[in-house]
């Protein structure tokens, strides 16, 4: 159910701020949110003053260089810094993508960091992602067929094939799409989200899979699928330039052609 | 994993949620012309005397236009509304608003083209 204010103890109040070292040169401002579970202080926002010319060029490089220089306890997920692993997803000025590919030069003001909105805060910038990924493991995200390969060989797919999967496989699951989006906000209980989606239309658009009605008997449901309402949050603050909406669409349309 | 057990075994919903989705755009379809008519229609009426709207809506064609009409406006309202409901409400008020939702969009049609055919019949 929807839930438009803050519980009194989740109200987010200014925190400290540490300036820049003695003669930094190009000065930038980084407001962080904090959460510490361990304290029964409200969440606030630091502000760090961090020195642009000793820092590398993305958000998470500036992250690190808090972590590493400023503030140890500062806490967020980090793997690959190249846009492949999903770990680093947060929102950046309002916008929900990945800081590792998030230039700073980007930002005009101060940048702004908070975790993803609406999940449950484990600490700082970290959020807990169990329920989605128990989403994801509920669509059954691999190959699912019938007999064994023709004559021991693996599947193959014609290029045409292999085609219909493009803007699909490249998903690497960071939940930017699935929390940016206000129905996934008000009912993740029970709405899959445009990321689970888009995983799901990634097995049902593949040719080697012979599961098809199966997956899409499972989605033909007034919430797991139609929660959508296809206002693109989520294609807006895909950081991998993917359109979840659009393959919601497309599920949309086989449910309906499969019958009902 | 108590959510995928139950992602699993939720009860065969389906069928409905597909033919809501169906209907929400069907009914949508048919008023686009269905709105421009009376839109359009209302306008030629914006002087006429009481009589000539009374012979106007009296027309069969009219009458069957607006009995349409009126039934799609509402059962496409049902259906929008139903969905804005499930979306930010939770629990008995849900339920509550939900039949609420319905009957008062059966009173509203009904009402409606009886007061219709009163006045045509």
């Amino acid at each position: 159910m929807a839930q438009f204010n803050l519980p009194a103890n989740s109200v987010v109040k200014p925190g400290k701020t540490y300036p820049a070292a003695a003669g930094s040169g190009r000065v930038k401002k980084v407001v962080v949110y904090r959460y510490d579970p361990d304290s029964p202080e409200n969440p606030r926002t630091d502000t760090y003053e961090i020195d642009l010319d000793t820092c590398g060029p993305m958000v998470l490089d500036a992250l690190i260089k808090i972590k590493n220089e400023i503030d140890s306890t500062l806490t967020f997920r980090r793997s690959c810094r190249e846009g492949i692993c999903g770990s680093c997803s947060m929102n950046i000025n309002g916008s929900n993508t990945l800081a590792c590919i998030k230039a700073i030069e980007e930002i005009p003001g101060d940048i702004k960091v908070y975790p993803l909105p609406h999940m449950p805060v484990i600490k700082d910038l970290v959020v807990d992602l169990s329920r989605f990924y128990e989403q994801y493991a509920s669509v059954k995200p691999w190959i699912k067929t019938q007999g064994p390969p023709p004559s021991g060989r693996e599947r193959l797919q014609s290029k045409d094939d292999r085609e219909r999967l493009e803007g699909l496989e490249e998903c690497i699951l960071c939940a930017c799409c699935s929390t940016s989006c206000p129905s996934y906000w008000w009912n993740s209980d029970r709405y899959l989200g445009p990321a689970v989606l888009l995983q799901a239309y990634r097995w049902i658009a593949d040719s080697r899979d012979e599961a098809t009605v199966e997956r899409l008997e499972e989605l033909k449901d007034a919430f797991k699928l139609y929660r959508c309402h296809t206002i693109m949050n989520c294609t807006n603050t895909c950081p991998k330039g993917l359109n979840p909406a659009k393959t919601i669409a497309e599920i949309k349309k086989l449910t309906a052609a499969t019958g009902s | 994993m108590a959510l995928r057990t139950w992602l699993s075994v939720l009860p065969g919903v389906g069928r409905e949620a597909v033919v809501h989705w169906w209907m929400q755009r069907l009914t949508a379809a048919v008023l686009v012309p269905l709105v421009v008519w009376l839109a359009f229609s209302l306008a030629m009426l914006g002087n006429a005397s009481y009589e000539a709207v009374v012979s106007w809506l009296k027309t069969p064609a009219v009458t069957g236009f607006l009995v349409i009409f009126i039934a799609v406006t509402f059962y496409h309202t049902k259906l929008g509304v139903q969905v804005i409901i499930e979306d930010y409400v939770g629990g008995w008020l849900k339920k509550a608003s939900l039949v609420l939702l319905s009957v008062a969009c059966i009173v509203c049609a009904v009402a409606g083209i009886v007061a219709l055919l009163k006045i045509t019949l």
